[in-house]
Formats: structure tokens, sequence, C-alpha cells
């Protein structure tokens, strides 16, 4: 047992819980008394023990499991464990519960985490409906209700969205680029562990007292300032959330810089690749902005520095500047990777190169730049200066059209192509007509007066949720199914998959279509009752959307009968020409056991005699020229 | 040819689909005509896209016999590349400039315009009327009555946090936020009660919070202030019990 307790893992995990949340029992005790019995009525309290608890115990928690070891190791001076590998690889179930430095492994860790979360995101969604179904329902309290939609969001913007791009691009990038690993494994994997952490603080406050946090995901000061100390559980979950984005693109950011195999340019790098490397830019450069709102946050709420106390000079508008200036970037953080994906789905399944390769790779840092100079359209009406409005929607307008090139540049490598419809594809297409839509709504709310009269209303919520899920899920399904033969070495059931592509494309648009009208008619969002003249139609999309919520049955359905008993996958079966295609499906433990060389483009279907890696010193087979070359 | 029909269609139905809630004001005619336009230009865009996909999906599908058969190997097209970057842009440009005429035209001050202030906090409006409407005493009231036909400039405050004053029949709103007053004007062109809403979350009365709207004629106005100030010789409030009961 001694022994259990000294090595990394979950047991001495859960010692060093208890040892941070005596220490910090400990330490608010000492410092309420030594401030004096004035300002402090009692020496033990409850809220001021869980707001550091909140700090101190995750940090416990990661160091436990041994995050941070080896880096311990080094700064104390003590010898180092040379690395033996032994932590790579997954040979049971077990290797995806303990610290493990294989990318391929933390992104199968970062996808099952984050479709848990999105689970549970969508199980949120469909009580936030149940209580819609009819105005004036009791399903559940307004205090309830509240802390439902912010939780709803929080989970699935924090522990899904942005973390299964993560993911997916944690287990392809480095096959794609031709490398054996990330930049920094330990770093890889102290980053997913923090996701399960911030996930959990998230949940936690359904238990906090007076409630989960309710103030929204957007959490405007001053509400959030006075509100219960489930709010708390936000400001410290955004943090590790936070740090695990920033950590990740940091080592998306050197990998992809550091680690093409030689021969591969930047472009020659497939799109995914390109896609993830905008993705970091926007994460390394925004994610600090919306840590910073959130310590303002903390700091107002527990140390009382009035911030955002217009009484005491505070500035109310400033949280909501600092707050967009990350999270308007956040919905490129969320899209960006989704738009690799895509690329990298289409020019397969059409068999054709993709439309203006330069182009697509120029249009995404069009967007990372653009991205930081539009914050401020969620503020039009917010009582900010008048004159930020201008500026502002017009490069809210003038975003649109890299946007634009991308959806015109997929359309044009549909065309004359030989389009195999399978799931991947079915996805892909359908998040070009739907995202299409989420688009031309976002273009509409940049149009300053238009905006005035729908800001916050069902029409954001139906603009936003094209978007995400019309937009993002849709391409993450796709990734999903098209990697699944690779991540797992079995291949999903394809009548299921169509299953699921249709009844999802089907019910999201019955769900979130009618969500437009309800806000040009006045419905206010993040209400937990309404005015009877809507009653009609949101029981329609309470109906709706308990169907997309059964439609996720199906995915699951699928994948986890497929992951345990699906039919053998061949390392390349959609014949694909990027290097990930090429090795094993499931890949070796190092990837490639012979260093490939990038001799072309990544997408030359059609072009004959094309190939996008060699492996030397082998030569690749010949005959490789039309599909790429299978090595193993 | 299917996209032009399928255009028509769109562009037909999004005059007879009833999107808005009444116009109340000259500012609602504006937005809902910018809305049209905004629609008018949306709708080929997104038929042109869903065309190509279900055009592309139904002739080159990949037909028994070509599984290995590869697309021809087209890398892009300069001129088409140029084309769909610029016509977007001049598109977009001309959209947010015709938005901003729009906007010039809601936001502009008028030579003649009446001041009510907008207060909220959780979970209620008051509105209050300066001495230059009552004639006496400012008027603090939880009912909001406005002349029909005249511009009106509300002072928005917070007394806690941030709230929304939202009038959906004018098609305007702005932020009530502690420590500023911000501001929009509407001119009321048609008599009738609408809702007020609060439109921004401010708590667990977040969904409760609202209030009506008045407009009425500039005579019934004069009636309505003479019957609130009357015999109130300090500052009148009505109290709680008559919010909303007036209609």
């Amino acid at each position: 047992m001694a022994a259990r307790l000294r090595a990394p893992g979950f047991y001495r995990a859960g010692l060093y819980m208890v040892f941070a949340l005596l220490f910090t029992t400990a330490l608010t005790w000492i410092v309420r008394m030594s401030t004096g019995h004035g300002t402090f009525r009692h020496y033990i309290d409850a809220n001021a023990i869980l707001t550091v608890a909140l700090l101190a115990v995750p940090l416990a928690f990661l160091i436990g499991i041994g995050g941070f070891d080896y880096w311990f190791y080094w700064a104390s001076g003590r010898p180092t464990r040379p690395e033996d590998h032994s932590g790579h690889g997954a040979y049971s179930w077990k290797d995806y519960f303990r610290i493990n430095t294989d990318h391929k492994v933390i992104g199968i860790q970062y996808l099952v985490n984050s479709f848990f979360f999105l689970l549970v995101g969508g199980l949120i969604a469909m009580l936030m409906r149940a209580q819609l179904a009819q105005p004036g329902s009791h399903f559940v309290d307004a205090n309830t209700f509240n802390g439902l939609f912010s939780v709803h969001a929080t989970l699935l913007i924090f522990l899904f969205m942005v973390p299964v791009f993560a993911g997916i691009g944690n287990f392809v990038i480095p096959l794609m680029i031709g490398a054996p690993d990330m930049a920094f494994p330990r770093l890889n994997a102290l980053s997913f562990w923090l996701l399960p952490v911030a996930g959990l603080i998230m949940l936690g406050s359904f238990f906090a007292p007076g409630g989960a946090f309710a103030d929204g995901w957007t959490a405007y000061a001053p509400l959030s300032v006075n509100a219960p100390i489930g709010q708390t559980f936000f400001s410290v979950g955004i943090q590790f959330a936070g740090a695990s984005s920033i950590m990740t693109a940091l080592n998306f950011l050197v990998t992809i810089i550091t680690m093409r195999a030689p021969g591969m340019s930047f472009f020659r790098m497939p799109l995914l690749v390109w896609a993830n490397f905008a993705t970091s830019l926007l994460v390394v450069i925004a994610t600090p902005f919306i840590a910073a709102s959130q310590f303002f946050v903390l700091l107002d709420r527990a140390l009382g520095f009035n911030f955002f106390n217009a009484n005491a000079g505070g500035d109310v508008l400033m949280y909501q500047h600092v707050f967009w200036f990350y999270s308007h970037p956040a919905v490129y953080i969320m899209i960006l990777p989704g738009f690799g994906i895509v690329s990298e789905v289409i020019a397969v399944k059409a068999r054709k190169p993709i439309f203006g390769y330069r182009m697509m790779a120029f249009s995404l840092l069009a967007i990372v730049a653009l991205g930081f100079t539009v914050w401020a359209h969620h503020m039009f009406t917010s009582g900010m200066a008048a004159w930020i409005r201008i500026p502002m929607a017009i490069t809210t307008s003038i975003i649109a059209v890299p946007t634009g090139i991308k959806i015109f540049s997929w359309l044009a490598t549909l065309w004359r192509g030989v389009l195999h419809l399978d799931t991947p594809m079915l996805f892909a297409l359908g998040f070009i007509t739907t995202f299409t839509l989420g688009g031309i709504s976002g273009i509409m709310l940049a149009m300053v007066p238009f905006d005035i009269h729908v800001s916050a209303t069902y029409f954001i919520v139906a603009h936003i949720h094209y978007v995400l899920f019309g937009g993002s899920l849709m391409t993450i399904f796709a990734g999903v199914y098209y990697w699944f033969p690779k991540m797992t070495g079995r291949m999903y059931d394809e009548r299921l998959g169509k299953w699921h592509f249709w009844s999802t494309f089907v019910f999201l648009n019955l769900t979130f279509a009618p969500m437009h009208i309800l806000g040009l008619e006045g419905m206010p969002r993040r209400v937990s009752t309404y005015a009877s003249q809507f009653a009609g139609l949101n029981l329609f999309i309470s109906i709706a959307s308990f169907g997309l919520g059964l439609t996720t049955l199906v995915f699951l359905y699928n994948i986890v009968t497929s992951w345990r008993g699906g039919p053998r996958a061949v390392s390349n079966p959609w014949r694909g020409m990027t290097l990930e295609w090429q090795v094993s499906s499931p890949p070796p433990v190092f990837n490639f056991d012979r260093v490939p060389t990038v001799v072309g483009g990544p997408y030359e279907y059609g072009v004959p005699g094309a190939v996008h890696g060699i492996f030397t010193p082998t030569p690749a087979p010949a005959g490789a020229g039309v599909a790429g070359a299978p090595s193993h | 040819m299917l996209g032009v029909i399928a255009t028509a269609i769109g562009i037909v139905l999004s005059f007879v689909i009833k999107w808005f809630p009444v116009q109340a004001s000259t500012q609602a005619h504006n937005t809902d005509r910018l809305y049209h336009v905004l629609v008018i230009a949306s709708v080929p865009i997104f038929v042109l896209v869903t065309t190509v996909v279900l055009y592309s999906v139904w002739q080159f599908r990949m037909k028994s016999g070509e599984e290995l058969k590869d697309g021809p190997p087209i890398h892009g097209n300069t001129r088409l590349e140029v084309f769909w970057t610029a016509i977007p842009t001049v598109l977009l440009l001309g959209l947010v400039g015709y938005s901003f005429v729009i906007l010039h035209d809601n936001e502009k001050k008028p030579a003649r315009e009446i001041d009510v202030g907008v207060t909220g906090q959780q979970f209620v409006w008051t509105y209050q009327y300066p001495r230059s409407i009552t004639g006496g005493a400012t008027l603090n009231s939880y009912q909001l009555y406005v002349p029909e036909g005249e511009s009106v400039e509300f002072n928005i405050r917070s007394k806690d946090v941030i709230h929304a004053f939202w009038v959906p029949a004018f098609r305007i709103q702005e932020d009530a936020v502690p420590g500023i007053t911000t501001h929009w004007r509407a001119t009321p062109d048609r008599i009738g009660s609408y809702p007020v809403v609060c439109n921004l979350l401010c708590g667990v009365g977040h969904s409760l919070m609202r209030s009506t709207i008045h407009v009425v004629t500039q005579a019934r106005f004069k009636a309505w202030i003479a019957s609130q100030t009357r015999g109130a010789t300090t500052t009148a409030s009505a109290g709680p019990a008559s919010a909303g009961t007036s209609g």
C-alpha cells in the first residue's frame, strides 16, 4: 500500500488531495486569524476554504497522478528517470487512466473525455427543453434553469468543442507531418489531465450551496461578482481548461514548426495541419484574456478588489471587452480545425486535389488576423462608445470573405470529382449547407441596426447552434468516422453511420431553424418562461430536440460496438495520400518505422504517378501512384 | 435553372412569412426593410451553395465500376478565385454601408424630442419623467406612457447589475449598465401597448422582468401625466400595485 501511495497514480492523487484540503483549511484559518477579529467573524469559513481548495485540490490531484514528476525530479536536482518509453502505447483500458505520453493514447483520451462531456451537455439541453416545452412550467425552478444553460454552454464550449479538436489533432497531426510524437509529450499528458479536472469542477458546481453558476457562460460582471459560490467553480474551472488549451496549442505550434518530415514544406502540409497551426496561434494569443477576465471576477468575489463595482470606480464594460477578446476568437478556435477536417475528407472522398490549396491556407491566416478585430460585435447594444460599432461591423463583414473562399473552394473541389458518399463525406456535405446558413445569419448580425433588435434573442441562439452544431459538430462527426479505422484499427458500421447522419441533419434543422423566428418575434434567450404567443414553436422545438438527442444513441452504439468487434481495418481504407494512411491501423507505437520523405503535395489525386511521401531506404512500391503507398 | 426557381421561391417566401412583431416606431420600418434586403441578398447565396452540393451529389457520385477512379487533377483557377473573393467583398461592403445609412437614420437627433428616464433593477423597470414634461416635480412611475409621433430619448440606468431595455415592437434595445447612462431613441408611430423585455440575464427573476409601453395620443399622454402628478407636490410614485394593471 505504501508503495502505491508513493508511485504516481490515483492512490497518490487521492492522498495529495486530502493534504491539499488540510493545507487549504489551515491557510485560510491562519490568514483570517492574523488579520484580526474585526474583519472576519469566523476563522473557519466554508466559502473561503472552498475558494482556495478549488485551486489547491486539483493541483494536488495533477501532482499526485504524476503530471509533474519528471520536472520536479529535474528541478530538485535528483536524477530524472531516463525515458524508457514505458509511457507509450496502450495495452489495456487501464493505460488510458494514467499519465501516458503517447500522442495517440492522449488523442483517444481527449476524444473519449470530450464525448463524455458532449453527452452530459446534451442531457442538460434536454432538461432545458423539457422546461421550455410549455410557458410557465415548473419542471425546474428559475435558479436551476439558469444553472442548466450556463453549465450546458460552458461544458460544450470548454470541455467539448475546444478539446475535441485538440484530440483529433493530437492523434492525427504527428502522423500527418511524419513525426514520431508531439514535441513535448509530458506537457501533452499534463494538458489532457487538466481537462477532466476542469469538467468535474464545472459539474461539481451543481452541488455547491446556492446551486451551479447561473450567469451564463459569459458570466457578465457585476452579476457574477455577487453570485453564490457556484460562480467560483466557473472562474476556477476556466483556468484549468484554459491552461490545457494553451499548453496544447504551444505543443502543436512547436510540433508543426520543428518536427515536419524531410521535404514537408509548409505548402506541402495537409490543410488539417494548417488549420491546427492557425487555431493554435489564436489559442496562444487569446486564451490568456479569458483567464484574466475570470481572475478579475475571482479577485472581486474573494477579496473585494472592486474591478467591476461601479460605485467604487469599477468599470463594468471592461469585463465584456476582455471576455470577448478571447471569446470571439474562440468561435474560430471552434471551427478552424473543422475546416481542416472537411478539407481532408472532401479531397479524399471526391478524389480530387483541393481547389485553390494556397488560398485555403492563406484564408485560415486571414481569419486568424481578422479574428482579433471583431470582438465588440458582441457588444453592439452594451452601451460602449457608439463609434466602435462602425469599424467592428466592417471587419465582421469582411471576415466572411475568407470563410466564403473556403466554402467556394470546397464546392469547386466537388465539381467533376468521383464522390464517395459514405458517412464522413455526408457529414462534410451536410456541414457545408448548415454552416453556410449559420454564416449567413452571422453576416446579418454584423448589420448594426438589425443586431440591435435581435441581440441576445433566440435568433442568436439559432445562429450559434447552426455554427457550432450544424458547423463544428458536423465536422467532428466527419472526422471521427474518417479516422476511426486509423484510431481503432476497426471499421465502423456504414449503415448505422448513414442513419446517424440523416437523423442528425433532419433533427438539427427542425430544432434550430424555428429559433430564428422566435428571436425575430421577440423571445429573449436565457429565460425559463416566456409569453404564451411563443408556446407553439417552443413545443415543436422541444420535441425536435428530443429527437436530436436520441440520434446520439445511434452514434454511440455504432462507435462502441465497432470499437469492440468491428471488422479489422486495412491501413488505408480510403486510399488517402497523406502520411497517416501509409502506416498500419492502428499505427505502430512510434508511428513510423522508417522516416518518411515528402516529395509532393498532399492531395495529388488524379495526377498520374504522384506520391505525397516515400519511405526511405525502401522506395515506395511500384503502382503506388493513384492511391499512395500503403507501407505495412 | 433550378437554382433560379429556388431563389425566386425563397425570396417570395421571405415576404410572405411574418417574421416580426408589429411595427410601432419609424425605426422598426427601417430595420425591417434592412432585414428584407439582407434576406434577398442571402437567399441566392444559400441556394447557390446548396444547389452545387446537390447537383454534385447527383451528377458526380461514384457509379459502380468507378471504385478506383480519380477525378481530374484540377488544382485551382486564379480568375475564379479572384472572382469569388472580389464579389462577396463588394456585396458585403455594400450591405454594411447600407446598414450604416439605416443606423444613421434611426439614431438621428430630431429637432424636438422628449426625454424619459429608464431605471432597471432586479427585477423591475421604473420610468422617470423630467420636469419639462410634468411641469412640476419629476415623476417616477412603474408605468411607461409615450406620445405617438414624437421622438423619445430613453436615458437608461441600472441600480444593480446589467439589464437590457428592449422594446421588440420598436426593434431597439440597449443595456442598462451600472455606473453609466446609455441611450436610445425611437419615434413611436402606432397607438397600442407593447411588451418591454429585459434582454440581458440579470438573475433569478430575469424571465419575469417585463413591463409594458403604452403608445397613446398626445392628448391622452398629457392627461396621463396630469393624472400621475395630481395631488403630488413632491415626487409622485405609482405604487407597485398599479404596475402593469392599466392597459
